[in-house]
């Protein structure tokens, strides 16, 4: 009886939306008396920082700091309409969204200061700290504070954007299947390493070194906190959940988070994230959706580990010290 | 985390401000000082909590409902049986066309699962809303049941939902959804070798921090106020708008800041019966899932059998790729003949295979309703697929990162669905990999571009 280590490789790809039915977001964008600029969706965030990044995406747009953006979603008396937070699709549907609707009020803004300045709007560019100059003559410039005041009290204009998102659902053809499921695939490729004790079946899961190819990470840091979850939750997937442990039989299953296996902070490996950034051609400055496709690799990664450390193979989930243990002694000629 | 920037540099311009930007989050502060309000912190005055009586049986014929002696119960204010719902037969996909109505808010004659809402409680206080539930008095006639999706597909299995007529679901394409690509037989026919395995898995819990919930408060103006963790807001108000028969103008919805979702809140489960339990009342109510609820009776990620049978050539080129893949969506539709369809666009996973044949079924049995969760009709796909992969590596010897290099598909490729691929990023991502895992190749793997279309 032993301690034995093993790793395995596993490699993914993962739509972003559901093309398959129906997709769209919508998106409103003005700005306040003062040139702060206020975005209005009914999207959801879930925890993820759903808000942050569309605060950041309308910003870059607009050409303001991040700080002057505020985002209200998920009133439906005042956010227009957005198929909802799922299917790896909010930064991207609700982004591609926001992107048009800034573009729309940043226009709008950018008209109001050719008045003030008394030059053409396609002169002027953004500092991204707040103000409006004349492209190749900075000194000739006015803040965004001051374009919105006056579009609000001298000039009657309406610093506003409207923004939709829409890919035509895709119907898969009958016969063949032929259809268009997504516009954009986030990557990834993980490599996880194992100990395995053969005497009890238990699983460690020493290393999980992973790379994601997301588009582009908007927040470096927000991609990091979701994909180290994804990573985590991968693992619990791999080696610990199900809602029916006596399956066929449905009882004693687990009602709280003691009955209901999940890893704890100990039971958790030493986890390695590497992005790499491929655009996609339709998403917000590139971004794919790796929301959900993050806790997928693990998985396999985990279970061909197992088999490099322990030579059973498991292709039941989850991964089980009984299920290992069962096949280590099938494999030794032992009955089950 | 790491960002390598050198790979696709050519693809990307590095100039923008605030994106990029690995700005703090605004509403961190708030979630971690406990500042944050969600739908459950919203408290009305008057407002009343509702308990389900749910079926302690995984079949059964309902007989009679007694629901007197729960009435009588103190504090109780209403109990809502199905006669009570507007429209009680729904399914939530109907809203993209994708029926039948499979499913009743309250039970109606016949349960098809353990833990499905019979009778809903409404009282002054939760502690009186469960007292009272255990009043209700229930006669059962227990029917034979069905939890294994091959035994459910058997001639002569107990049918599980009238409302479909036989165990799958129907798609336009028949039984299953199909996709056919190249000619299998003819690939394993030429194949130097044949695996076919069998994966499967449990279902599991999304278990997010906040279990689901509303709080539905009454307006002056004839409208409600819902309170909400759903992840999908207008999908939500618009079905709640059908089971209610109810102007979609009367309903406005609230929410967006949710306490993790995973797929476990788009189903429409309890602001419908909270909305009508306020309509009848006139007073605000509160539906929220205790723990066990949450674990127990909302959907989990649906159990899967995937049967993949690979025809591949000694020097590592998979030839032909057929897929079996069965989503067990126990009684009901709600998101999974769509999650079953997601599968049939996603085998053959990210790999460029000439022979392919694909066949994904949503199955009905008495296991509790499983629904849409992260990974949706893609996670246990690649579970299976890239342990297969692993396998049909060893069998010839070669290693498994490299098997797969030989394998991935590049910008160009025809996909099985019939679309070329765009965008491809697999084998940077290996590459990276090998060097991040000291893992090694051989040169010609990291010389490989997803670039340059594959053979």
């Amino acid at each position: 009886m032993a301690i034995r280590r093993g790793r395995g490789v596993a490699a993914i790809n993962y739509p972003t939306g559901m093309n398959l039915g129906g997709d769209p977001t919508q998106a409103l964008v003005h700005s306040t008396p003062t040139g702060n600029f206020m975005v209005t969706l009914s999207s959801v965030d879930l925890g993820q920082g759903m808000k942050q990044i569309m605060a950041q995406i309308c910003a870059e747009t607009i050409g303001v700091p991040t700080d002057r953006v505020v985002v209200d979603t998920a009133d439906t008396d005042t956010g227009p309409h957005c198929m909802g937070t799922f299917a790896s699709r909010g930064t991207h549907r609700a982004g591609n969204a926001v992107i048009q609707a800034a573009r729309e009020a940043r226009q709008v803004m950018l008209e109001v200061a050719a008045e003030e300045l008394e030059v053409n709007a396609s002169d002027l560019e953004t500092d991204g700290q707040g103000n409006i100059l004349v492209k190749g003559a900075p000194q000739k410039s006015i803040s965004i504070f001051d374009v919105a005041l006056s579009a609000h009290f001298k000039r009657g204009r309406s610093i506003s954007g409207r923004g939709m998102f829409l890919i035509p659902r895709s119907y898969p053809e009958k016969e063949t299947g032929a259809m268009k499921p997504s516009t954009c695939y986030a990557h990834a490729c993980t490599v996880a390493e194992v100990e395995v004790d053969d005497e009890t079946g238990e699983v460690t899961v020493l290393t999980m070194k992973n790379v994601f190819e997301i588009g582009r990470a908007l927040n470096p840091k927000m991609v990091e906190q979701q994909l180290v979850g994804g990573s985590w939750m991968g693992i619990s997937h791999a080696l610990y959940e199900t809602t029916e442990p006596y399956y066929p039989n449905r009882d004693h299953g687990g009602t709280d988070f003691n009955q209901y296996l999940m890893p704890g902070p100990g039971d958790l490996a030493q986890t390695e994230i590497i992005v790499l950034e491929r655009p996609s051609a339709d998403g917000p400055y590139g971004a794919k959706g790796p929301g959900e496709m993050c806790a997928n690799p693990q998985i396999p990664a985990v279970a061909n580990a197992v088999f490099d450390a322990v030579g059973v193979r498991i292709d039941t989930l989850p991964i089980t010290p009984e299920r290992i243990l069962r096949a280590l002694k099938a494999q030794a000629g032992a009955p089950n | 985390m790491e960002l390598r920037k050198n790979y696709f540099a050519d693809q990307r311009k590095d100039d923008l401000h605030e994106i990029g930007q690995p700005r703090p989050r605004s509403d961190s502060p708030g979630h971690v000082t406990g500042k944050t309000a969600y739908f459950a912190d919203r408290n009305f005055p008057g407002m009343l909590h509702l308990k389900m009586v749910r079926s302690p049986h995984h079949h059964a014929r309902i007989r009679s409902i007694d629901t007197s002696e729960a009435e009588k119960h103190p504090g109780v204010v209403k109990v809502l049986t199905a006669k009570d719902v507007p429209h009680n037969v729904y399914t939530i996909l109907i809203l993209i066309q994708i029926g039948p109505e499979d499913e009743t808010v309250l039970a109606d004659g016949k349960v098809r699962w353990k833990g499905e809402a019979v009778v809903a409680v409404l009282a002054e206080t939760e502690r009186a809303a469960q007292e009272a539930a255990a009043k209700v008095k229930v006669d059962y006639e227990v029917l034979p049941a069905v939890f294994d999706m091959e035994e459910a597909l058997k001639p002569g299995a107990p049918l599980v939902n009238e409302y479909h007529g036989q165990n799958y679901y129907l798609y336009d394409s028949g039984e299953c959804r199909k996709v056919r690509f190249g000619d299998v037989e003819a690939g394993f026919a030429g194949a130097d070798h044949i695996l076919e395995q069998t994966y499967q898995s449990s279902p599991i819990e999304h278990a997010p921090a906040e279990t689901t919930g509303c709080v539905v408060a009454p307006e002056g103006n004839d409208r409600f106020t819902c309170y909400t963790n759903t992840q999908a807001m207008f999908f939500t108000l618009d079905n709640a708008s059908i089971i209610l028969q109810m102007p979609g103008s009367k309903l406005h919805f609230v929410g967006g800041t949710v306490g993790g979702g995973f797929g476990g809140k788009v189903d429409v489960i309890v602001e419908p019966i909270a909305i009508l339990g306020a309509k009848l009342t006139g007073r605000p109510v509160s539906f929220i899932y205790s723990r066990e609820e949450e674990m127990q009776i909302s959907s989990p990620r649906a159990a899967e059998k995937v049967v993949i049978k690979d025809g591949f050539m000694k020097d590592g080129r998979i030839v032909a790729r057929k897929v079996t893949g069965y989503t067990d969506a126990g009684a009901y539709s709600r998101h999974s003949p769509y999650g079953a369809q997601k599968g049939a666009g996603h085998y053959p996973g990210p790999y460029t295979i000439p022979n392919v044949w694909i066949d994904t079924y949503c199955v009905y049995t008495n296991r509790t309703p499983s629904s849409a969760m992260r990974g949706f009709g893609v996670t246990i796909g690649d579970f299976a697929l890239e342990v297969q992969m692993d396998k049909l590596a060893r069998l010839i010897g070669m290693d498994p990162l490299e098997f797969r290099f030989i394998n991935a598909y590049r910008d160009g490729d025809m996909k099985a669905h019939r679309q070329p691929t765009e965008g491809a990023a697999l084998i940077e991502c290996m590459q990276e990999a090998s060097r991040a895992a000291n893992w090694p190749v051989a040169e010609k793997y990291l010389s490989m571009s997803s670039y340059t279309k594959g053979a």
